[in-house]
């Protein structure tokens, strides 16, 4: 219930919400930063907690829907209220996080705890004054989206527009107004006429991060559409195709399965996109539709071991990325490691979220996997790895070099080191 | 030696031929639609929402485990048997019907 199942940053980076499969959303929020302390950044702690979805059954089919919050996407914010989106496999809600830290004391005919006053007994009349009160976060849902989605629901996101919002599941992508709960439009349906002729899937989809009209969605099979809304109501003819040629000869039984992308993200300045499939994160030019402009293998050593991956399951685990900017792109891998690379220098480095192997406030140290041959001292082989231990899920500060990893029940967050 | 010489050439096939070495039924296509029909259709199936509510409770009377007559409760997982059904006391009206 603990297993957190999606992390992302606000749009300042003071919030950092965080979604579990128990259907709980925990929102932490940066501390001021210590003027005394230069140059140390504020801590986040936790600031408001809520129970987002509840588990329901799906009486048409039996089935049960789970409470697991897929996807959280924070809107920009307008006023003092901070808004959310959230999402389990079939409602989307939008939520209201405020704060409220003055309340009205002195009625006329209630009591301070809220009994009624008897009113024979009042002789005088006085105006209720608001008194500062120790700081209470509110979170209450604003808008419910629902019963627009047959299949699971793997992704949201929300428009440049900031008004309009995408929600896809595994054969469709719906469009979305925030103010209309009662109607959304289908944008993309890749269903076939006869379900013996499905091939692939939608595993992700995002709006392009300028271009109101401009979104992507990813398939089981290793490629992005881009579509243009302009072109027509249905978008299920792509503008552009993204797909990597496949060398026929090294095809194998794995070969699909470990080319489905798990996630797709644009770089802040919309010019690339970056692609996570089982091995490797692919950064794509949107000028060039026949193959990504770098490849970064995440794990190569585990192509070796695939078959047993395909035996326990994890062959099949989506693991997400994310950019800071356009120059450094970070993805998570097994044994609590995640990796980072640097697209200009070409570095890479691989780190380990964990409490018995780091002490709070000390720099991380690199790690590295032994592929095969000889272990040297402080390389973990390949077979040491705990498969249990994967991170999924996360996120970068969209501003400063803070980032925010989870593990299967634990956030962590860690900052660059400052001078 | 067929199959050391693909692992030189590539690790993928040689896993392949381990997987199928070991399950020699495998789906021509993996990727084809009973895969991904699977993966449509996540999630437990229950016979119907009494189905699903007995199974709720159950998990919730795990976590906070109460000792009492629920532990005797044989009904909801399987087909009760006339010898796991707790006795029937005897009524104090007998039956005009009986002997």
């Amino acid at each position: 219930a603990d297993i957190i199942s999606t992390v992302e940053f606000n749009h300042s980076g003071e919030l950092l919400a965080t979604g579990d499969k128990g259907g709980r959303v925990v929102i932490f929020q940066q501390e001021q930063e210590n003027k005394s302390q230069a140059h140390s950044r504020g801590e986040y702690n936790v600031y408001s907690t809520f129970q987002s979805h509840e588990p329901e059954f799906d009486y048409l089919k039996s089935l049960e829907i789970e409470e697991k919050i897929n996807k959280i996407r924070w809107l920009p914010q307008k006023n003092a209220a901070q808004f959310l989106l959230s999402t389990n496999d079939k409602t989307i809600k939008l939520w209201k996080i405020s704060e409220r830290d003055k309340r009205p004391e002195g009625y006329n005919l209630k009591e301070e705890d809220g009994r009624y006053r008897d009113p024979t007994t009042v002789t005088t009349l006085r105006v209720p004054v608001f008194r500062p009160m120790d700081l209470m976060v509110e979170a209450s849902p604003r808008r419910i989206f629902a019963n627009a989605h047959t299949y699971h629901i793997n992704s949201i996101s929300i428009n440049s527009d900031y008004e309009t919002y995408l929600s896809a599941d595994d054969l469709r992508i719906n469009l979305w107004h925030l103010e209309i709960t009662d109607r959304s439009f289908n944008i993309v349906d890749i269903k076939p006429a006869n379900m013996e002729e499905l091939t692939e899937v939608i595993t992700a989809a995002e709006f392009h991060p300028n271009s109101c009209n401009t979104f992507v969605y990813s398939s089981s099979k290793g490629t992005i559409r881009l579509c243009d809304m302009r072109a027509s109501a249905l978008c299920d003819r792509h503008s552009k195709l993204f797909e990597e040629p496949e060398d026929p000869s090294n095809r194998s039984f794995f070969s699909e399965i470990i080319s489905s992308i798990s996630d797709v993200k644009f770089s802040h300045s919309g010019r690339y996109m970056m692609t996570r499939d089982y091995l490797s994160v692919k950064i794509w030019d949107l000028n060039m539709e026949n193959r990504p402009v770098e490849t970064y293998q995440v794990h190569e050593y585990l192509r070796s071991k695939l078959c047993s991956l395909y035996e326990n399951d994890c062959i099949f685990d989506k693991f997400e990325c994310c950019w800071n900017g356009s120059d450094i792109v970070m993805t998570g891998s097994y044994n609590n490691f995640f990796r980072m690379f640097d697209r200009n220098t070409k570095r890479d480095i691989t780190l380990e979220a964990s409490r018995e192997n780091n002490k709070p406030r000390t720099v991380l140290k690199p790690r590295k996997v032994c592929a095969s041959g000889k272990r040297k001292k402080d390389e973990i082989s390949v077979d040491s790895l705990d498969f249990n231990k994967k991170i999924l899920h996360t996120a970068w500060h969209p501003k400063e070099n803070i980032i925010a990893v989870a593990t299967t029940n634990n956030l962590y967050i860690f900052q660059d080191k400052t001078n | 030696q067929v199959t050391q010489e693909k692992e030189t050439i590539n690790p993928e096939r040689a896993e392949e031929a381990k997987l199928k070495a070991k399950y020699p039924n495998l789906g021509q296509k993996p990727g084809g639609s009973d895969f991904l029909m699977k993966r449509l259709q996540k999630g437990q199936k229950y016979f119907d929402s009494g189905d699903y509510n007995m199974a709720k409770a159950k998990l919730k009377n795990k976590q906070f485990p109460s000792a009492g007559p629920e532990q005797n409760l044989v009904t909801g997982d399987h087909i009760p048997t006339p010898q796991d059904l707790p006795q029937r006391k005897s009524s104090l009206i007998t039956s005009k019907l009986a002997g």
